[in-house]
């Protein structure tokens, strides 16, 4: 264990004397620090969030009768093709990996800033042009053939919107492997000396993850792509079955990075809820080792799943039956990753904040949307309820219960660091409540709509299907309403909040150490590792002043 | 600290269900708290796996395998939903923060024996539903898309073979099944092997079977073309008869469609320039929904049909009906008076329905708009 104090890094930023934390107008810009970048993610993925809610909330007001009336049924499809581009492109994977990837990955290993500074801002700025492209093609009838854009529909659809939005996914897929070379140099190079791989918080293991995925599948949903934009714009005939095309080939593509993608969007909330669930269990993590490494083995088998999507497109039976097998098995080190949260909560003092009801929250929804993926991940059974609202309710309750909850559990830890001040308890917890009955009203009789014959993506239905409809549409109702009192916390908080201090939470990671919020080069004097990340508890430590005490503890 | 109130870890399990310092608890031995509980959960999970009435009516062959698979991965999903979540909710009660504690919890990290047993029970648990759901998949006729060959049909683009009763839709049930190469029949003539390799065709039961009736499906925006090259009817609904195999050639004319009806529990997507296939065989008489479940364009949701499944003297009497004079050429075909015939636009397919679909005229005009 290294004892001596780093001296402060003698690099320093353009003008570090001048001051020790940014003005406002610094968010605007090209910033390199990791911490302003972060930050920049995540206020911009969550004004897509809200745009992509306001369509969501459209598409369930057109579905409270099933005859197309609120809207005209070519706005219905623009709408949801871009409600599931939004919520997955600028939001979800831009504020887990972008926002708190960035805004933690160097503080919580004792790191000044990324890798990469520039190239990380880049990065950034590589979304608000995309996001302008995905509002602006609404002028041009809004891109209608799915998030999945399968041709031929994608092809002789809206033309001019569905090349806007394929230049807004290669934006948006550029950054993201930029954002992942960026992250893994800096968690194999930049950790303080003393923290070797197996003393990263598991955060840090869940972005290495994501971003060997990211950097696995992105360029092949690129090329995809492209392939559809130049049959699109160029008259090729990549797709054209009429000229020689192939139409599988294109979903083959397509999987082949949106398998992955739903990983991109749940790995690193496995990393969040890892970190999330000891500090207020008061616990040390369950199987640090099984969890870390049941990411990697996510990340390894969930590059071969991808055909699950087509069991009933022209795939061979060898196909459905290898893909079926291979699918499953995820189930388990994603169970692994479930047990060992639990528990964590086994034994503990458990503070009931408002991060932990959301990690919580996660979890018990996870476990539903775990099993229901399951049943979806046999080609035998997939071949009733593929493309129902089975479908949509399983990856709502992974996506929603799960990422997003993730995401919102994030926000509750972690804002008193990046704000300096603690968000509003009361507030939460009405939030969560709102949240939680909202997720569970909408999502849950879904289920049922798609087992009983309703497929997805319809402006239109049988009559038969109204009445559960109608209670998912006021659950889409709720989870709007859900919303309000977060961003009056988050402003109130982030003006008024009670002053939080260094580390709130007693938390042992070293994000924890530096001031909150943190100053530009996050320490003056670069941490030194004493414990584990989760050692509640262990070795003397003690919740108060775990960080301050004088013993030498082991490292891990 | 550690050592009093850390669990045994010789019995992982066991440690997980008795709890620290509950002198209730300890009273009674853990092992049969968990025998009692194991027991509960197993009968309430086989209970709701049978009765969840979850699915829609059973309507082929194939709907009982698939529901029986579900029922077996509902169970299990029950069983492992009770367990987990009890878990976490009584986690969450007995572990919650005494008033004024500021004190850590146990400082357990980790427990090698649990982590196995939690890795390999799962592990053993997929491993069986992905056995028994490749077992349903074959039953279903998966493994065989490619089985389908139509001898004893008159089908307009295929060389078919001279079936002993003709246009029967019991014809050619003795044949025996065909190789995968073209075959010479008895009378002389060539049958071409099937071009389907995509769907599901003949279950192991009746792979030396040929199906009694073929129609040719095709997915247009926003409408299904049902087309009996036998009979020379062209319809918009699909008529069959009750306990025959049918086998139905897929194709689509403009974007990608999926045929599904959810009471056969059956689904496949119609490809442009890549034809899939279906076999089934209907076991109920009745009227069931045909719902194209892959998104085609704004009417979608509005690209519904029904499938017919009649007696076989009712469908008899529908064939004779519909079917155009026989003394005229077979190229003929019949028109069905509500379903006119492919070359239709969108406009004028969807016009007489735009009352009950909600339609108005201005989303008609632009309907063809977005189409041209
Ligand atoms: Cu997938
Ligand atoms: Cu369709």
């Amino acid at each position: 264990m290294a004892q001596a104090q780093l001296p402060m890094n003698p690099e320093t930023v353009d003008n570090p004397s001048e001051h020790k934390a940014w003005k406002w107008y610094d968010y605007f810009t090209f910033n390199v620090d990791h911490k302003v970048i972060g930050i920049q993610y995540l206020v911009l993925s969550f004004v897509f969030y809200l745009i992509g809610g306001l369509m969501a909330v459209v598409m369930r007001s057109e579905l409270s009768t099933p005859d197309p009336d609120v809207i005209d049924p070519t706005l219905y499809n623009a709408l949801l093709t871009n409600h599931g581009t939004i919520m997955i492109f600028l939001w979800i994977v831009p504020a887990a990996i972008g926002g708190f990837g960035n805004y933690l990955i160097p503080l919580m290993i004792g790191a000044r800033d990324m890798a990469f500074p520039k190239l990380n801002a880049l990065a950034f700025w590589l979304n608000p042009p995309a996001g302008l492209l995905i509002l602006g093609s609404f002028f041009f009838g809004g891109a209608q053939a799915g998030w999945t854009a399968y041709p031929p529909l994608s092809e002789i659809t809206a033309n001019t919107a569905q090349s806007m939005w394929i230049l807004a996914i290669v934006l948006v897929g550029t950054s993201s492997i930029l954002g992942s070379v960026n992250f893994l140099v800096t968690l194999i190079k930049m950790r303080v000396p003393s923290m070797k791989l197996v003393d990263m918080p598991l955060f840090c293991w869940s972005m290495v993850a994501t971003s060997v995925l990211a950097l696995a599948s992105t360029p092949v949903l690129a090329a995809g792509l492209v392939l559809l934009l130049f049959d699109i714009n160029f008259g090729t005939a990549f797709f054209k079955p009429d000229e020689g095309g192939n139409l599988i080939i294109y979903q083959h593509l397509f999987w082949f990075y949106s398998h992955p993608a739903v990983y991109l969007m749940i790995l690193p909330i496995f990393g969040i809820m890892s970190e999330v669930v000891p500090v207020h269990a008061r616990k040390p993590i369950f199987g640090y080792k099984a969890i870390a490494y049941s990411s990697l083995a996510i990340c390894i088998v969930g590059l071969f799943v991808w055909v699950h999507h087509m069991f009933t497109s022209g795939t061979p039976p060898w196909m459905r039956l290898f893909f079926t097998v291979s699918t499953l098995i995820v189930a388990v080190p994603t169970g692994v990753k479930i047990f060992s949260w639990v528990a964590t909560l086994w034994g503990g003092k458990i503070r009931f904040t408002s991060a932990m009801l959301f990690a919580v929250g996660l979890l018990s929804m996870f476990v539903f949307g775990g099993i229901s993926g399951v049943t979806l991940g046999t080609a035998a059974f997939d071949v009733h309820v593929h493309d129902t609202y089975y479908v949509v309710a399983h990856f709502h309750y992974v996506l929603f219960g799960g990422s997003v909850f993730g995401i919102y559990a994030a926000f509750y830890h972690w804002f008193p660091k990046m704000t300096g001040r603690m968000m509003n308890e009361g507030l939460g917890k009405l939030h969560f409540i709102l949240t939680f009955i909202g997720t569970n009203l909408t999502f849950l009789p879904m289920h049922e709509l798609g087992l009983q014959g309703m497929p997805r993506r319809v402006a239109m239905y049988d009559p038969a299907f109204t009445f559960i409809n109608q209670i998912c549409t006021v659950g889409a109702y709720l989870l709007a309403i859900s919303v309000v009192p977060f961003i009056i916390n988050l402003l109130w908080s982030w003006k008024r909040g009670d002053v939080a201090g260094d580390n709130p939470w007693n938390a042992l990671t070293l994000e924890w150490t530096t001031n909150s919020p943190p100053i530009i080069e996050n320490w003056e004097v670069l941490p030194v590792l004493r414990h584990g990340p989760y050692e509640y508890g262990m070795n003397g430590q003690s919740s108060e002043g775990a960080i301050e005490t004088p013993e030498d503890a082991p490292v891990a | 600290m550690i050592g009093d109130r850390a669990p045994s870890v010789a019995s992982p399990v066991l440690s997980l269900v008795s709890s620290p310092q509950s002198s209730l608890m300890t009273q009674i031995p853990a092992s049969l708290i968990t025998l009692t509980i194991g027991v509960v959960v197993t009968l309430i999970s086989l209970w709701v796996g049978q009765n969840h009435g979850l699915l829609p009516e059973q309507a082929s062959e194939q709907a009982p395998l698939v529901d029986s698979l579900f029922n077996l991965m509902i169970t299990i999903g029950t069983a492992l939903f009770i367990v987990v979540e009890g878990a976490i909710l009584w986690f969450l009660i007995r572990f919650r923060r005494p008033k004024g504690d500021d004190s850590d919890g146990l400082p357990i990290d980790g427990n090698l024996p649990l982590e196995a047993f939690w890795t390999a029970i799962p592990a053993v648990i997929v491993i069986a539903v992905a056995v028994y759901s490749v077992n349903v998949f074959q039953e279903m006729g998966g493994l065989a898309p490619d089985s389908h060959f139509m001898m004893g049909h008159k089908s307009p683009d295929a060389v078919v073979a001279q079936a002993p009763t003709g246009t029967s839709p019991v014809a050619g049930d003795t044949l025996p099944l065909l190789a995968d190469d073209a075959t010479v029949l008895a009378d002389g003539s060539t049958i071409a092997p099937g071009e389907i390799e995509y769907g599901y065709g003949a279950n192991p039961v009746g792979s030396g079977k040929v199906p009694d009736l073929l129609v040719d499906v095709t997915g247009i925006q926003y409408a299904w073309l049902f087309n009996y090259p036998d009979d020379g009817i062209v319809t918009g609904e699909l008529h069959v008869p009750v306990d025959r195999t049918v086998q139905l050639r897929i194709n689509a004319q403009d974007v990608i469609h999926s045929f599904w009806v959810p009471q056969f529990r059956l689904k496949q997507d119609a490809i442009p320039g890549e034809e899939t296939g279906l076999r089934f065989t209907a076991t109920k008489v009745g009227e069931y929904p045909v719902v194209c479940a892959e998104l085609c364009g704004s009417y979608h949701g509005a690209m519904r049909s029904r499938v017919i499944v009649h007696e076989q003297a009712d469908y008899d009497t529908w064939v004779a009906q519909n079917a155009p004079n026989p003394t005229a050429s077979s190229g003929t075909v019949a028109v069905n008076p509500v379903m006119n015939t492919a070359d239709m636009s969108d406009r004028q397919y969807l016009t007489p329905m735009a009352e009950t679909l909600g339609v108005d005229a201005h989303a008609l005009a632009h309907l063809h708009e977005s189409d041209s």
